[in-house]
């Protein structure tokens, strides 16, 4: 291990990553700071620069910059606005907007740095432990297991991200899945589902679909609904807390960091989980007294959100680098760029490149520091990004999409997918359908048909399900992951109906 | 019938097309040698669209019941946003794909750049010019030059 943070080290501290480090925490705050655009369609729309750059550890390095910079700057609108720019921040307003309302808004930034800075590092200190134990087990795994492995992901996240509608997420993670088998695959070189048109001989452009399914969405969602961007006054001062207010939060942080890294390592659950479990934990267990304060501007109802969200963030990092598994829209974003690059995260990662694993891990605890000394002092000023128009800002955003999409294939065609991608994915978002599990099944389709074909090829057949007790143990999960929550939905709703009638 | 099955009902259609290819007319051009492969190309697809047609069945017959929430935007009142303006600039992307090749990238994003301030509702057109157009010239010079992909910068009769 501690050869491996040598290398990280040596990697991570080169100009060009450090440089990398701080333009990519740069963006992601400005950009995160905006509502509406999430992590996602900034990292959707950063993937063509980091492509284009070559270097895998300097392109992973920027792209996890821009990531929690976003998450950090979706904080800062959350806080100042009660306009929260990404999900996962949506419970830092809770506390956060009513202390910016006393006037306190400078302390709520700092306290929201602070906790940042402490649930991203603690989140990575875990994450250094954890990813090499878990690798080390996965390096067992046989191609049927991975197959189980991804149906095992893919059933989690149609259970966990739909918000219940399990079917809805479903039907997002198949049509995801079938996308992936349009065009060329690697193992039978046969055109497949292209309807005769050239184009989509290579199939889908990832780029072009992460685009389509979140920041066009996002962008018209603005367009039909302008969001007032205008503070109160926009005067943030007094950005000091005090010791007692320093040593109140401390234990909170603690044990966010621990919850929130787990909960974001499960797939599906991310941030968004994390913090709002973290603020309805921390609220139950404050003494009666600060159980008031919390809505009405706690610091701890602040600090505990802020920590969980950046803790998950970092422990979603963890199936994607030991599995190869995305286990939300970020990082399977992420998978998308490293695959573009040649890269495949998986248990090999660590043994073949271990440069790319120590220094993206290295360049957690740089960002993190980055945030916390550059932003606290520049809050104030970059704070003034919310006061760009919006007939500026919306034709920008709209242009880095077609852009990001045409850069990468080159092609004009992909504008006009594009452009129908998106009106389908805003139809789909007014049905309150689920977008993520879309692009995740695209991504994880093409890994599980190869392992899926290998296996059967393996074993002539389909005997690998039941004559591989794990890979039989992981599709019942995968199963069991799918039928529970439907179940209880069914019980629970069967009982109110019961309830109701009775009276 | 609310949208979310509508769109079941399209996914359903989807799923049906989808299967209809891989069970009866992707496996008539296999070649012989393949066909004593355990997994065939249509194989995944098959196991998919069963999958699909059961999930978008479920939503259709409404056995989940979704709960009503209250949305961002809803859809059923699609008119009192400002659907126009939104309609525009779809049209305006399509024109955009449309232009990007024949008419060169400085012209047809500087435009792209203005026209859409302009549908927003913007008419200072001292600012919203330079603004455009310094934009695109620095967009232009990072791709060309920094990232070196080549993009056609004036319309084909100018030599670009």
């Amino acid at each position: 291990m501690l050869e491996g943070l040598l290398i990280g080290l040596q990697t991570a501290f080169s100009i060009q990553n450090l440089l990398m480090v701080v333009a990519g925490c740069l963006i992601g705050t400005f950009i995160g700071m905006l509502p509406g655009l999430g992590p996602m369609s900034i990292i959707a729309i950063m993937i063509p620069v980091a492509i284009s750059m070559g270097d895998p550890s300097a392109a992973l390095i920027l792209l996890a910059g821009v990531y929690y910079g976003a998450i950090f700057g979706g904080s800062t609108s959350s806080i100042l606005l009660n306009a929260p720019g990404v999900a996962g921040t949506v419970a830092s307003s809770f506390d956060g907007y009513p202390m910016a309302r006393q006037g306190k808004a400078g302390k709520a930034l700092t306290i929201a740095a602070i906790a940042s800075f402490a649930g991203g590092t603690l989140g990575a200190v875990l994450l250094m432990v954890f990813a090499p134990a878990l690798s080390s087990v996965a390096l067992l795994f046989h191609s049927a297991e991975y197959f189980a492995l991804m149906v095992v992901g893919l059933s989690a996240i149609a259970a966990f991200a739909g918000s219940g509608q399990v079917a809805k997420a479903m039907i997002m993670t198949i049509l995801g899945l079938i996308m992936a088998t349009v065009g060329e695959g690697a193992l039978f070189n046969l055109p497949r589902f292209t309807m005769g048109i050239m184009d989509l001989q290579s199939g889908f452009g990832f780029i072009t679909l992460a685009m389509a399914m979140f920041a066009l969405p996002e962008a018209l969602f603005l367009v039909l609904k302008p969001k007032n961007l205008q503070g109160d006054d926009g005067e943030i001062k007094d950005l000091r807390i005090t010791r007692a207010e320093a040593r109140a939060i401390a234990p909170v942080i603690g044990r966010q960091s621990i919850q929130g890294f787990f909960i974001g390592v499960l797939p599906g659950a991310g941030a968004t989980i994390a913090s709002f479990l973290g603020y309805a934990i921390e609220r139950n267990i404050a003494p009666k007294e600060e159980q008031e304060e919390f809505g009405k501007g706690s610091i701890k109802g602040l600090a505990a959100p802020e920590t969980a969200n950046n803790a998950a963030c970092t422990g979603s990092f963890v199936p994607l680098l030991t599995l190869g598994i995305p286990g939300s829209g970020t990082t399977a974003i992420l998978l998308g760029a490293l695959i573009a690059l040649n890269v495949t995260p998986g248990p090999r990662l660590m043994l073949d490149e271990p440069q790319i694993f120590w220094a993206v891990i290295m360049s957690m605890f740089i960002g993190n520091l980055v945030l916390l000394i550059l932003n606290l002092p520049l809050i104030p000023y970059i704070a003034k990004v919310l006061s760009v128009p919006r007939n500026y800002l919306i034709p920008f955003i709209l242009f880095f999409t077609l852009m990001g999409a045409y850069i990468g294939q080159n092609n004009a065609t992909e504008l006009l997918l594009l452009v129908g991608f998106g009106i389908c994915a805003t139809a789909l978002k007014f049905a309150d359908y689920p977008l993520a599990p879309l692009l995740i099944g695209f991504i994880l389709g093409g890994m599980m048909e190869d392992n899926f074909s290998r296996s059967m090829q393996l074993y002539d057949g389909i005997a690998f399900i039941w004559e591989r007790p794990m890979t039989l143990g992981l599709l019942v999960i995968a199963a069991l992951l799918i039928l529970l929550p439907s179940y209880r939905a069914r019980r629970a709703r069967a009982r109110a109906a019961g309830v109701a009638d009775g009276d | 019938m609310a949208l979310d099955r509508w769109i079941a009902l399209i996914m359903l259609g989807v799923c049906l097309a989808y299967g209809y290819a891989a069970w009866f007319t992707m496996d008539g051009s296999l070649p012989p040698f393949m066909q004593r492969n355990p997994i065939w190309p249509s194989t995944f697809p098959k196991v998919l669209s069963v999958l699909g047609i059961i999930a978008t069945t479920i939503i259709l017959l409404g056995f989940e019941k979704s709960e009503i929430k209250e949305a961002d935007i809803d859809y059923r009142r699609l008119g009192e946003y400002h659907l126009g303006q939104a309609l525009m600039l779809l049209a305006l992307m399509v024109i955009y794909a449309l232009c990007l090749r024949p008419v060169g990238f400085l012209i047809s994003t500087t435009a792209f750049l203005v026209l859409g301030s302009f549908i927003l509702g913007e008419r200072k057109w001292h600012i919203m010019l330079p603004v455009a157009l310094i934009a695109t010239g620095s967009v232009w010079y990072l791709v060309q030059e920094v990232l070196g992909i080549y993009m056609r910068p004036l319309p084909g009769i100018f030599g670009g």
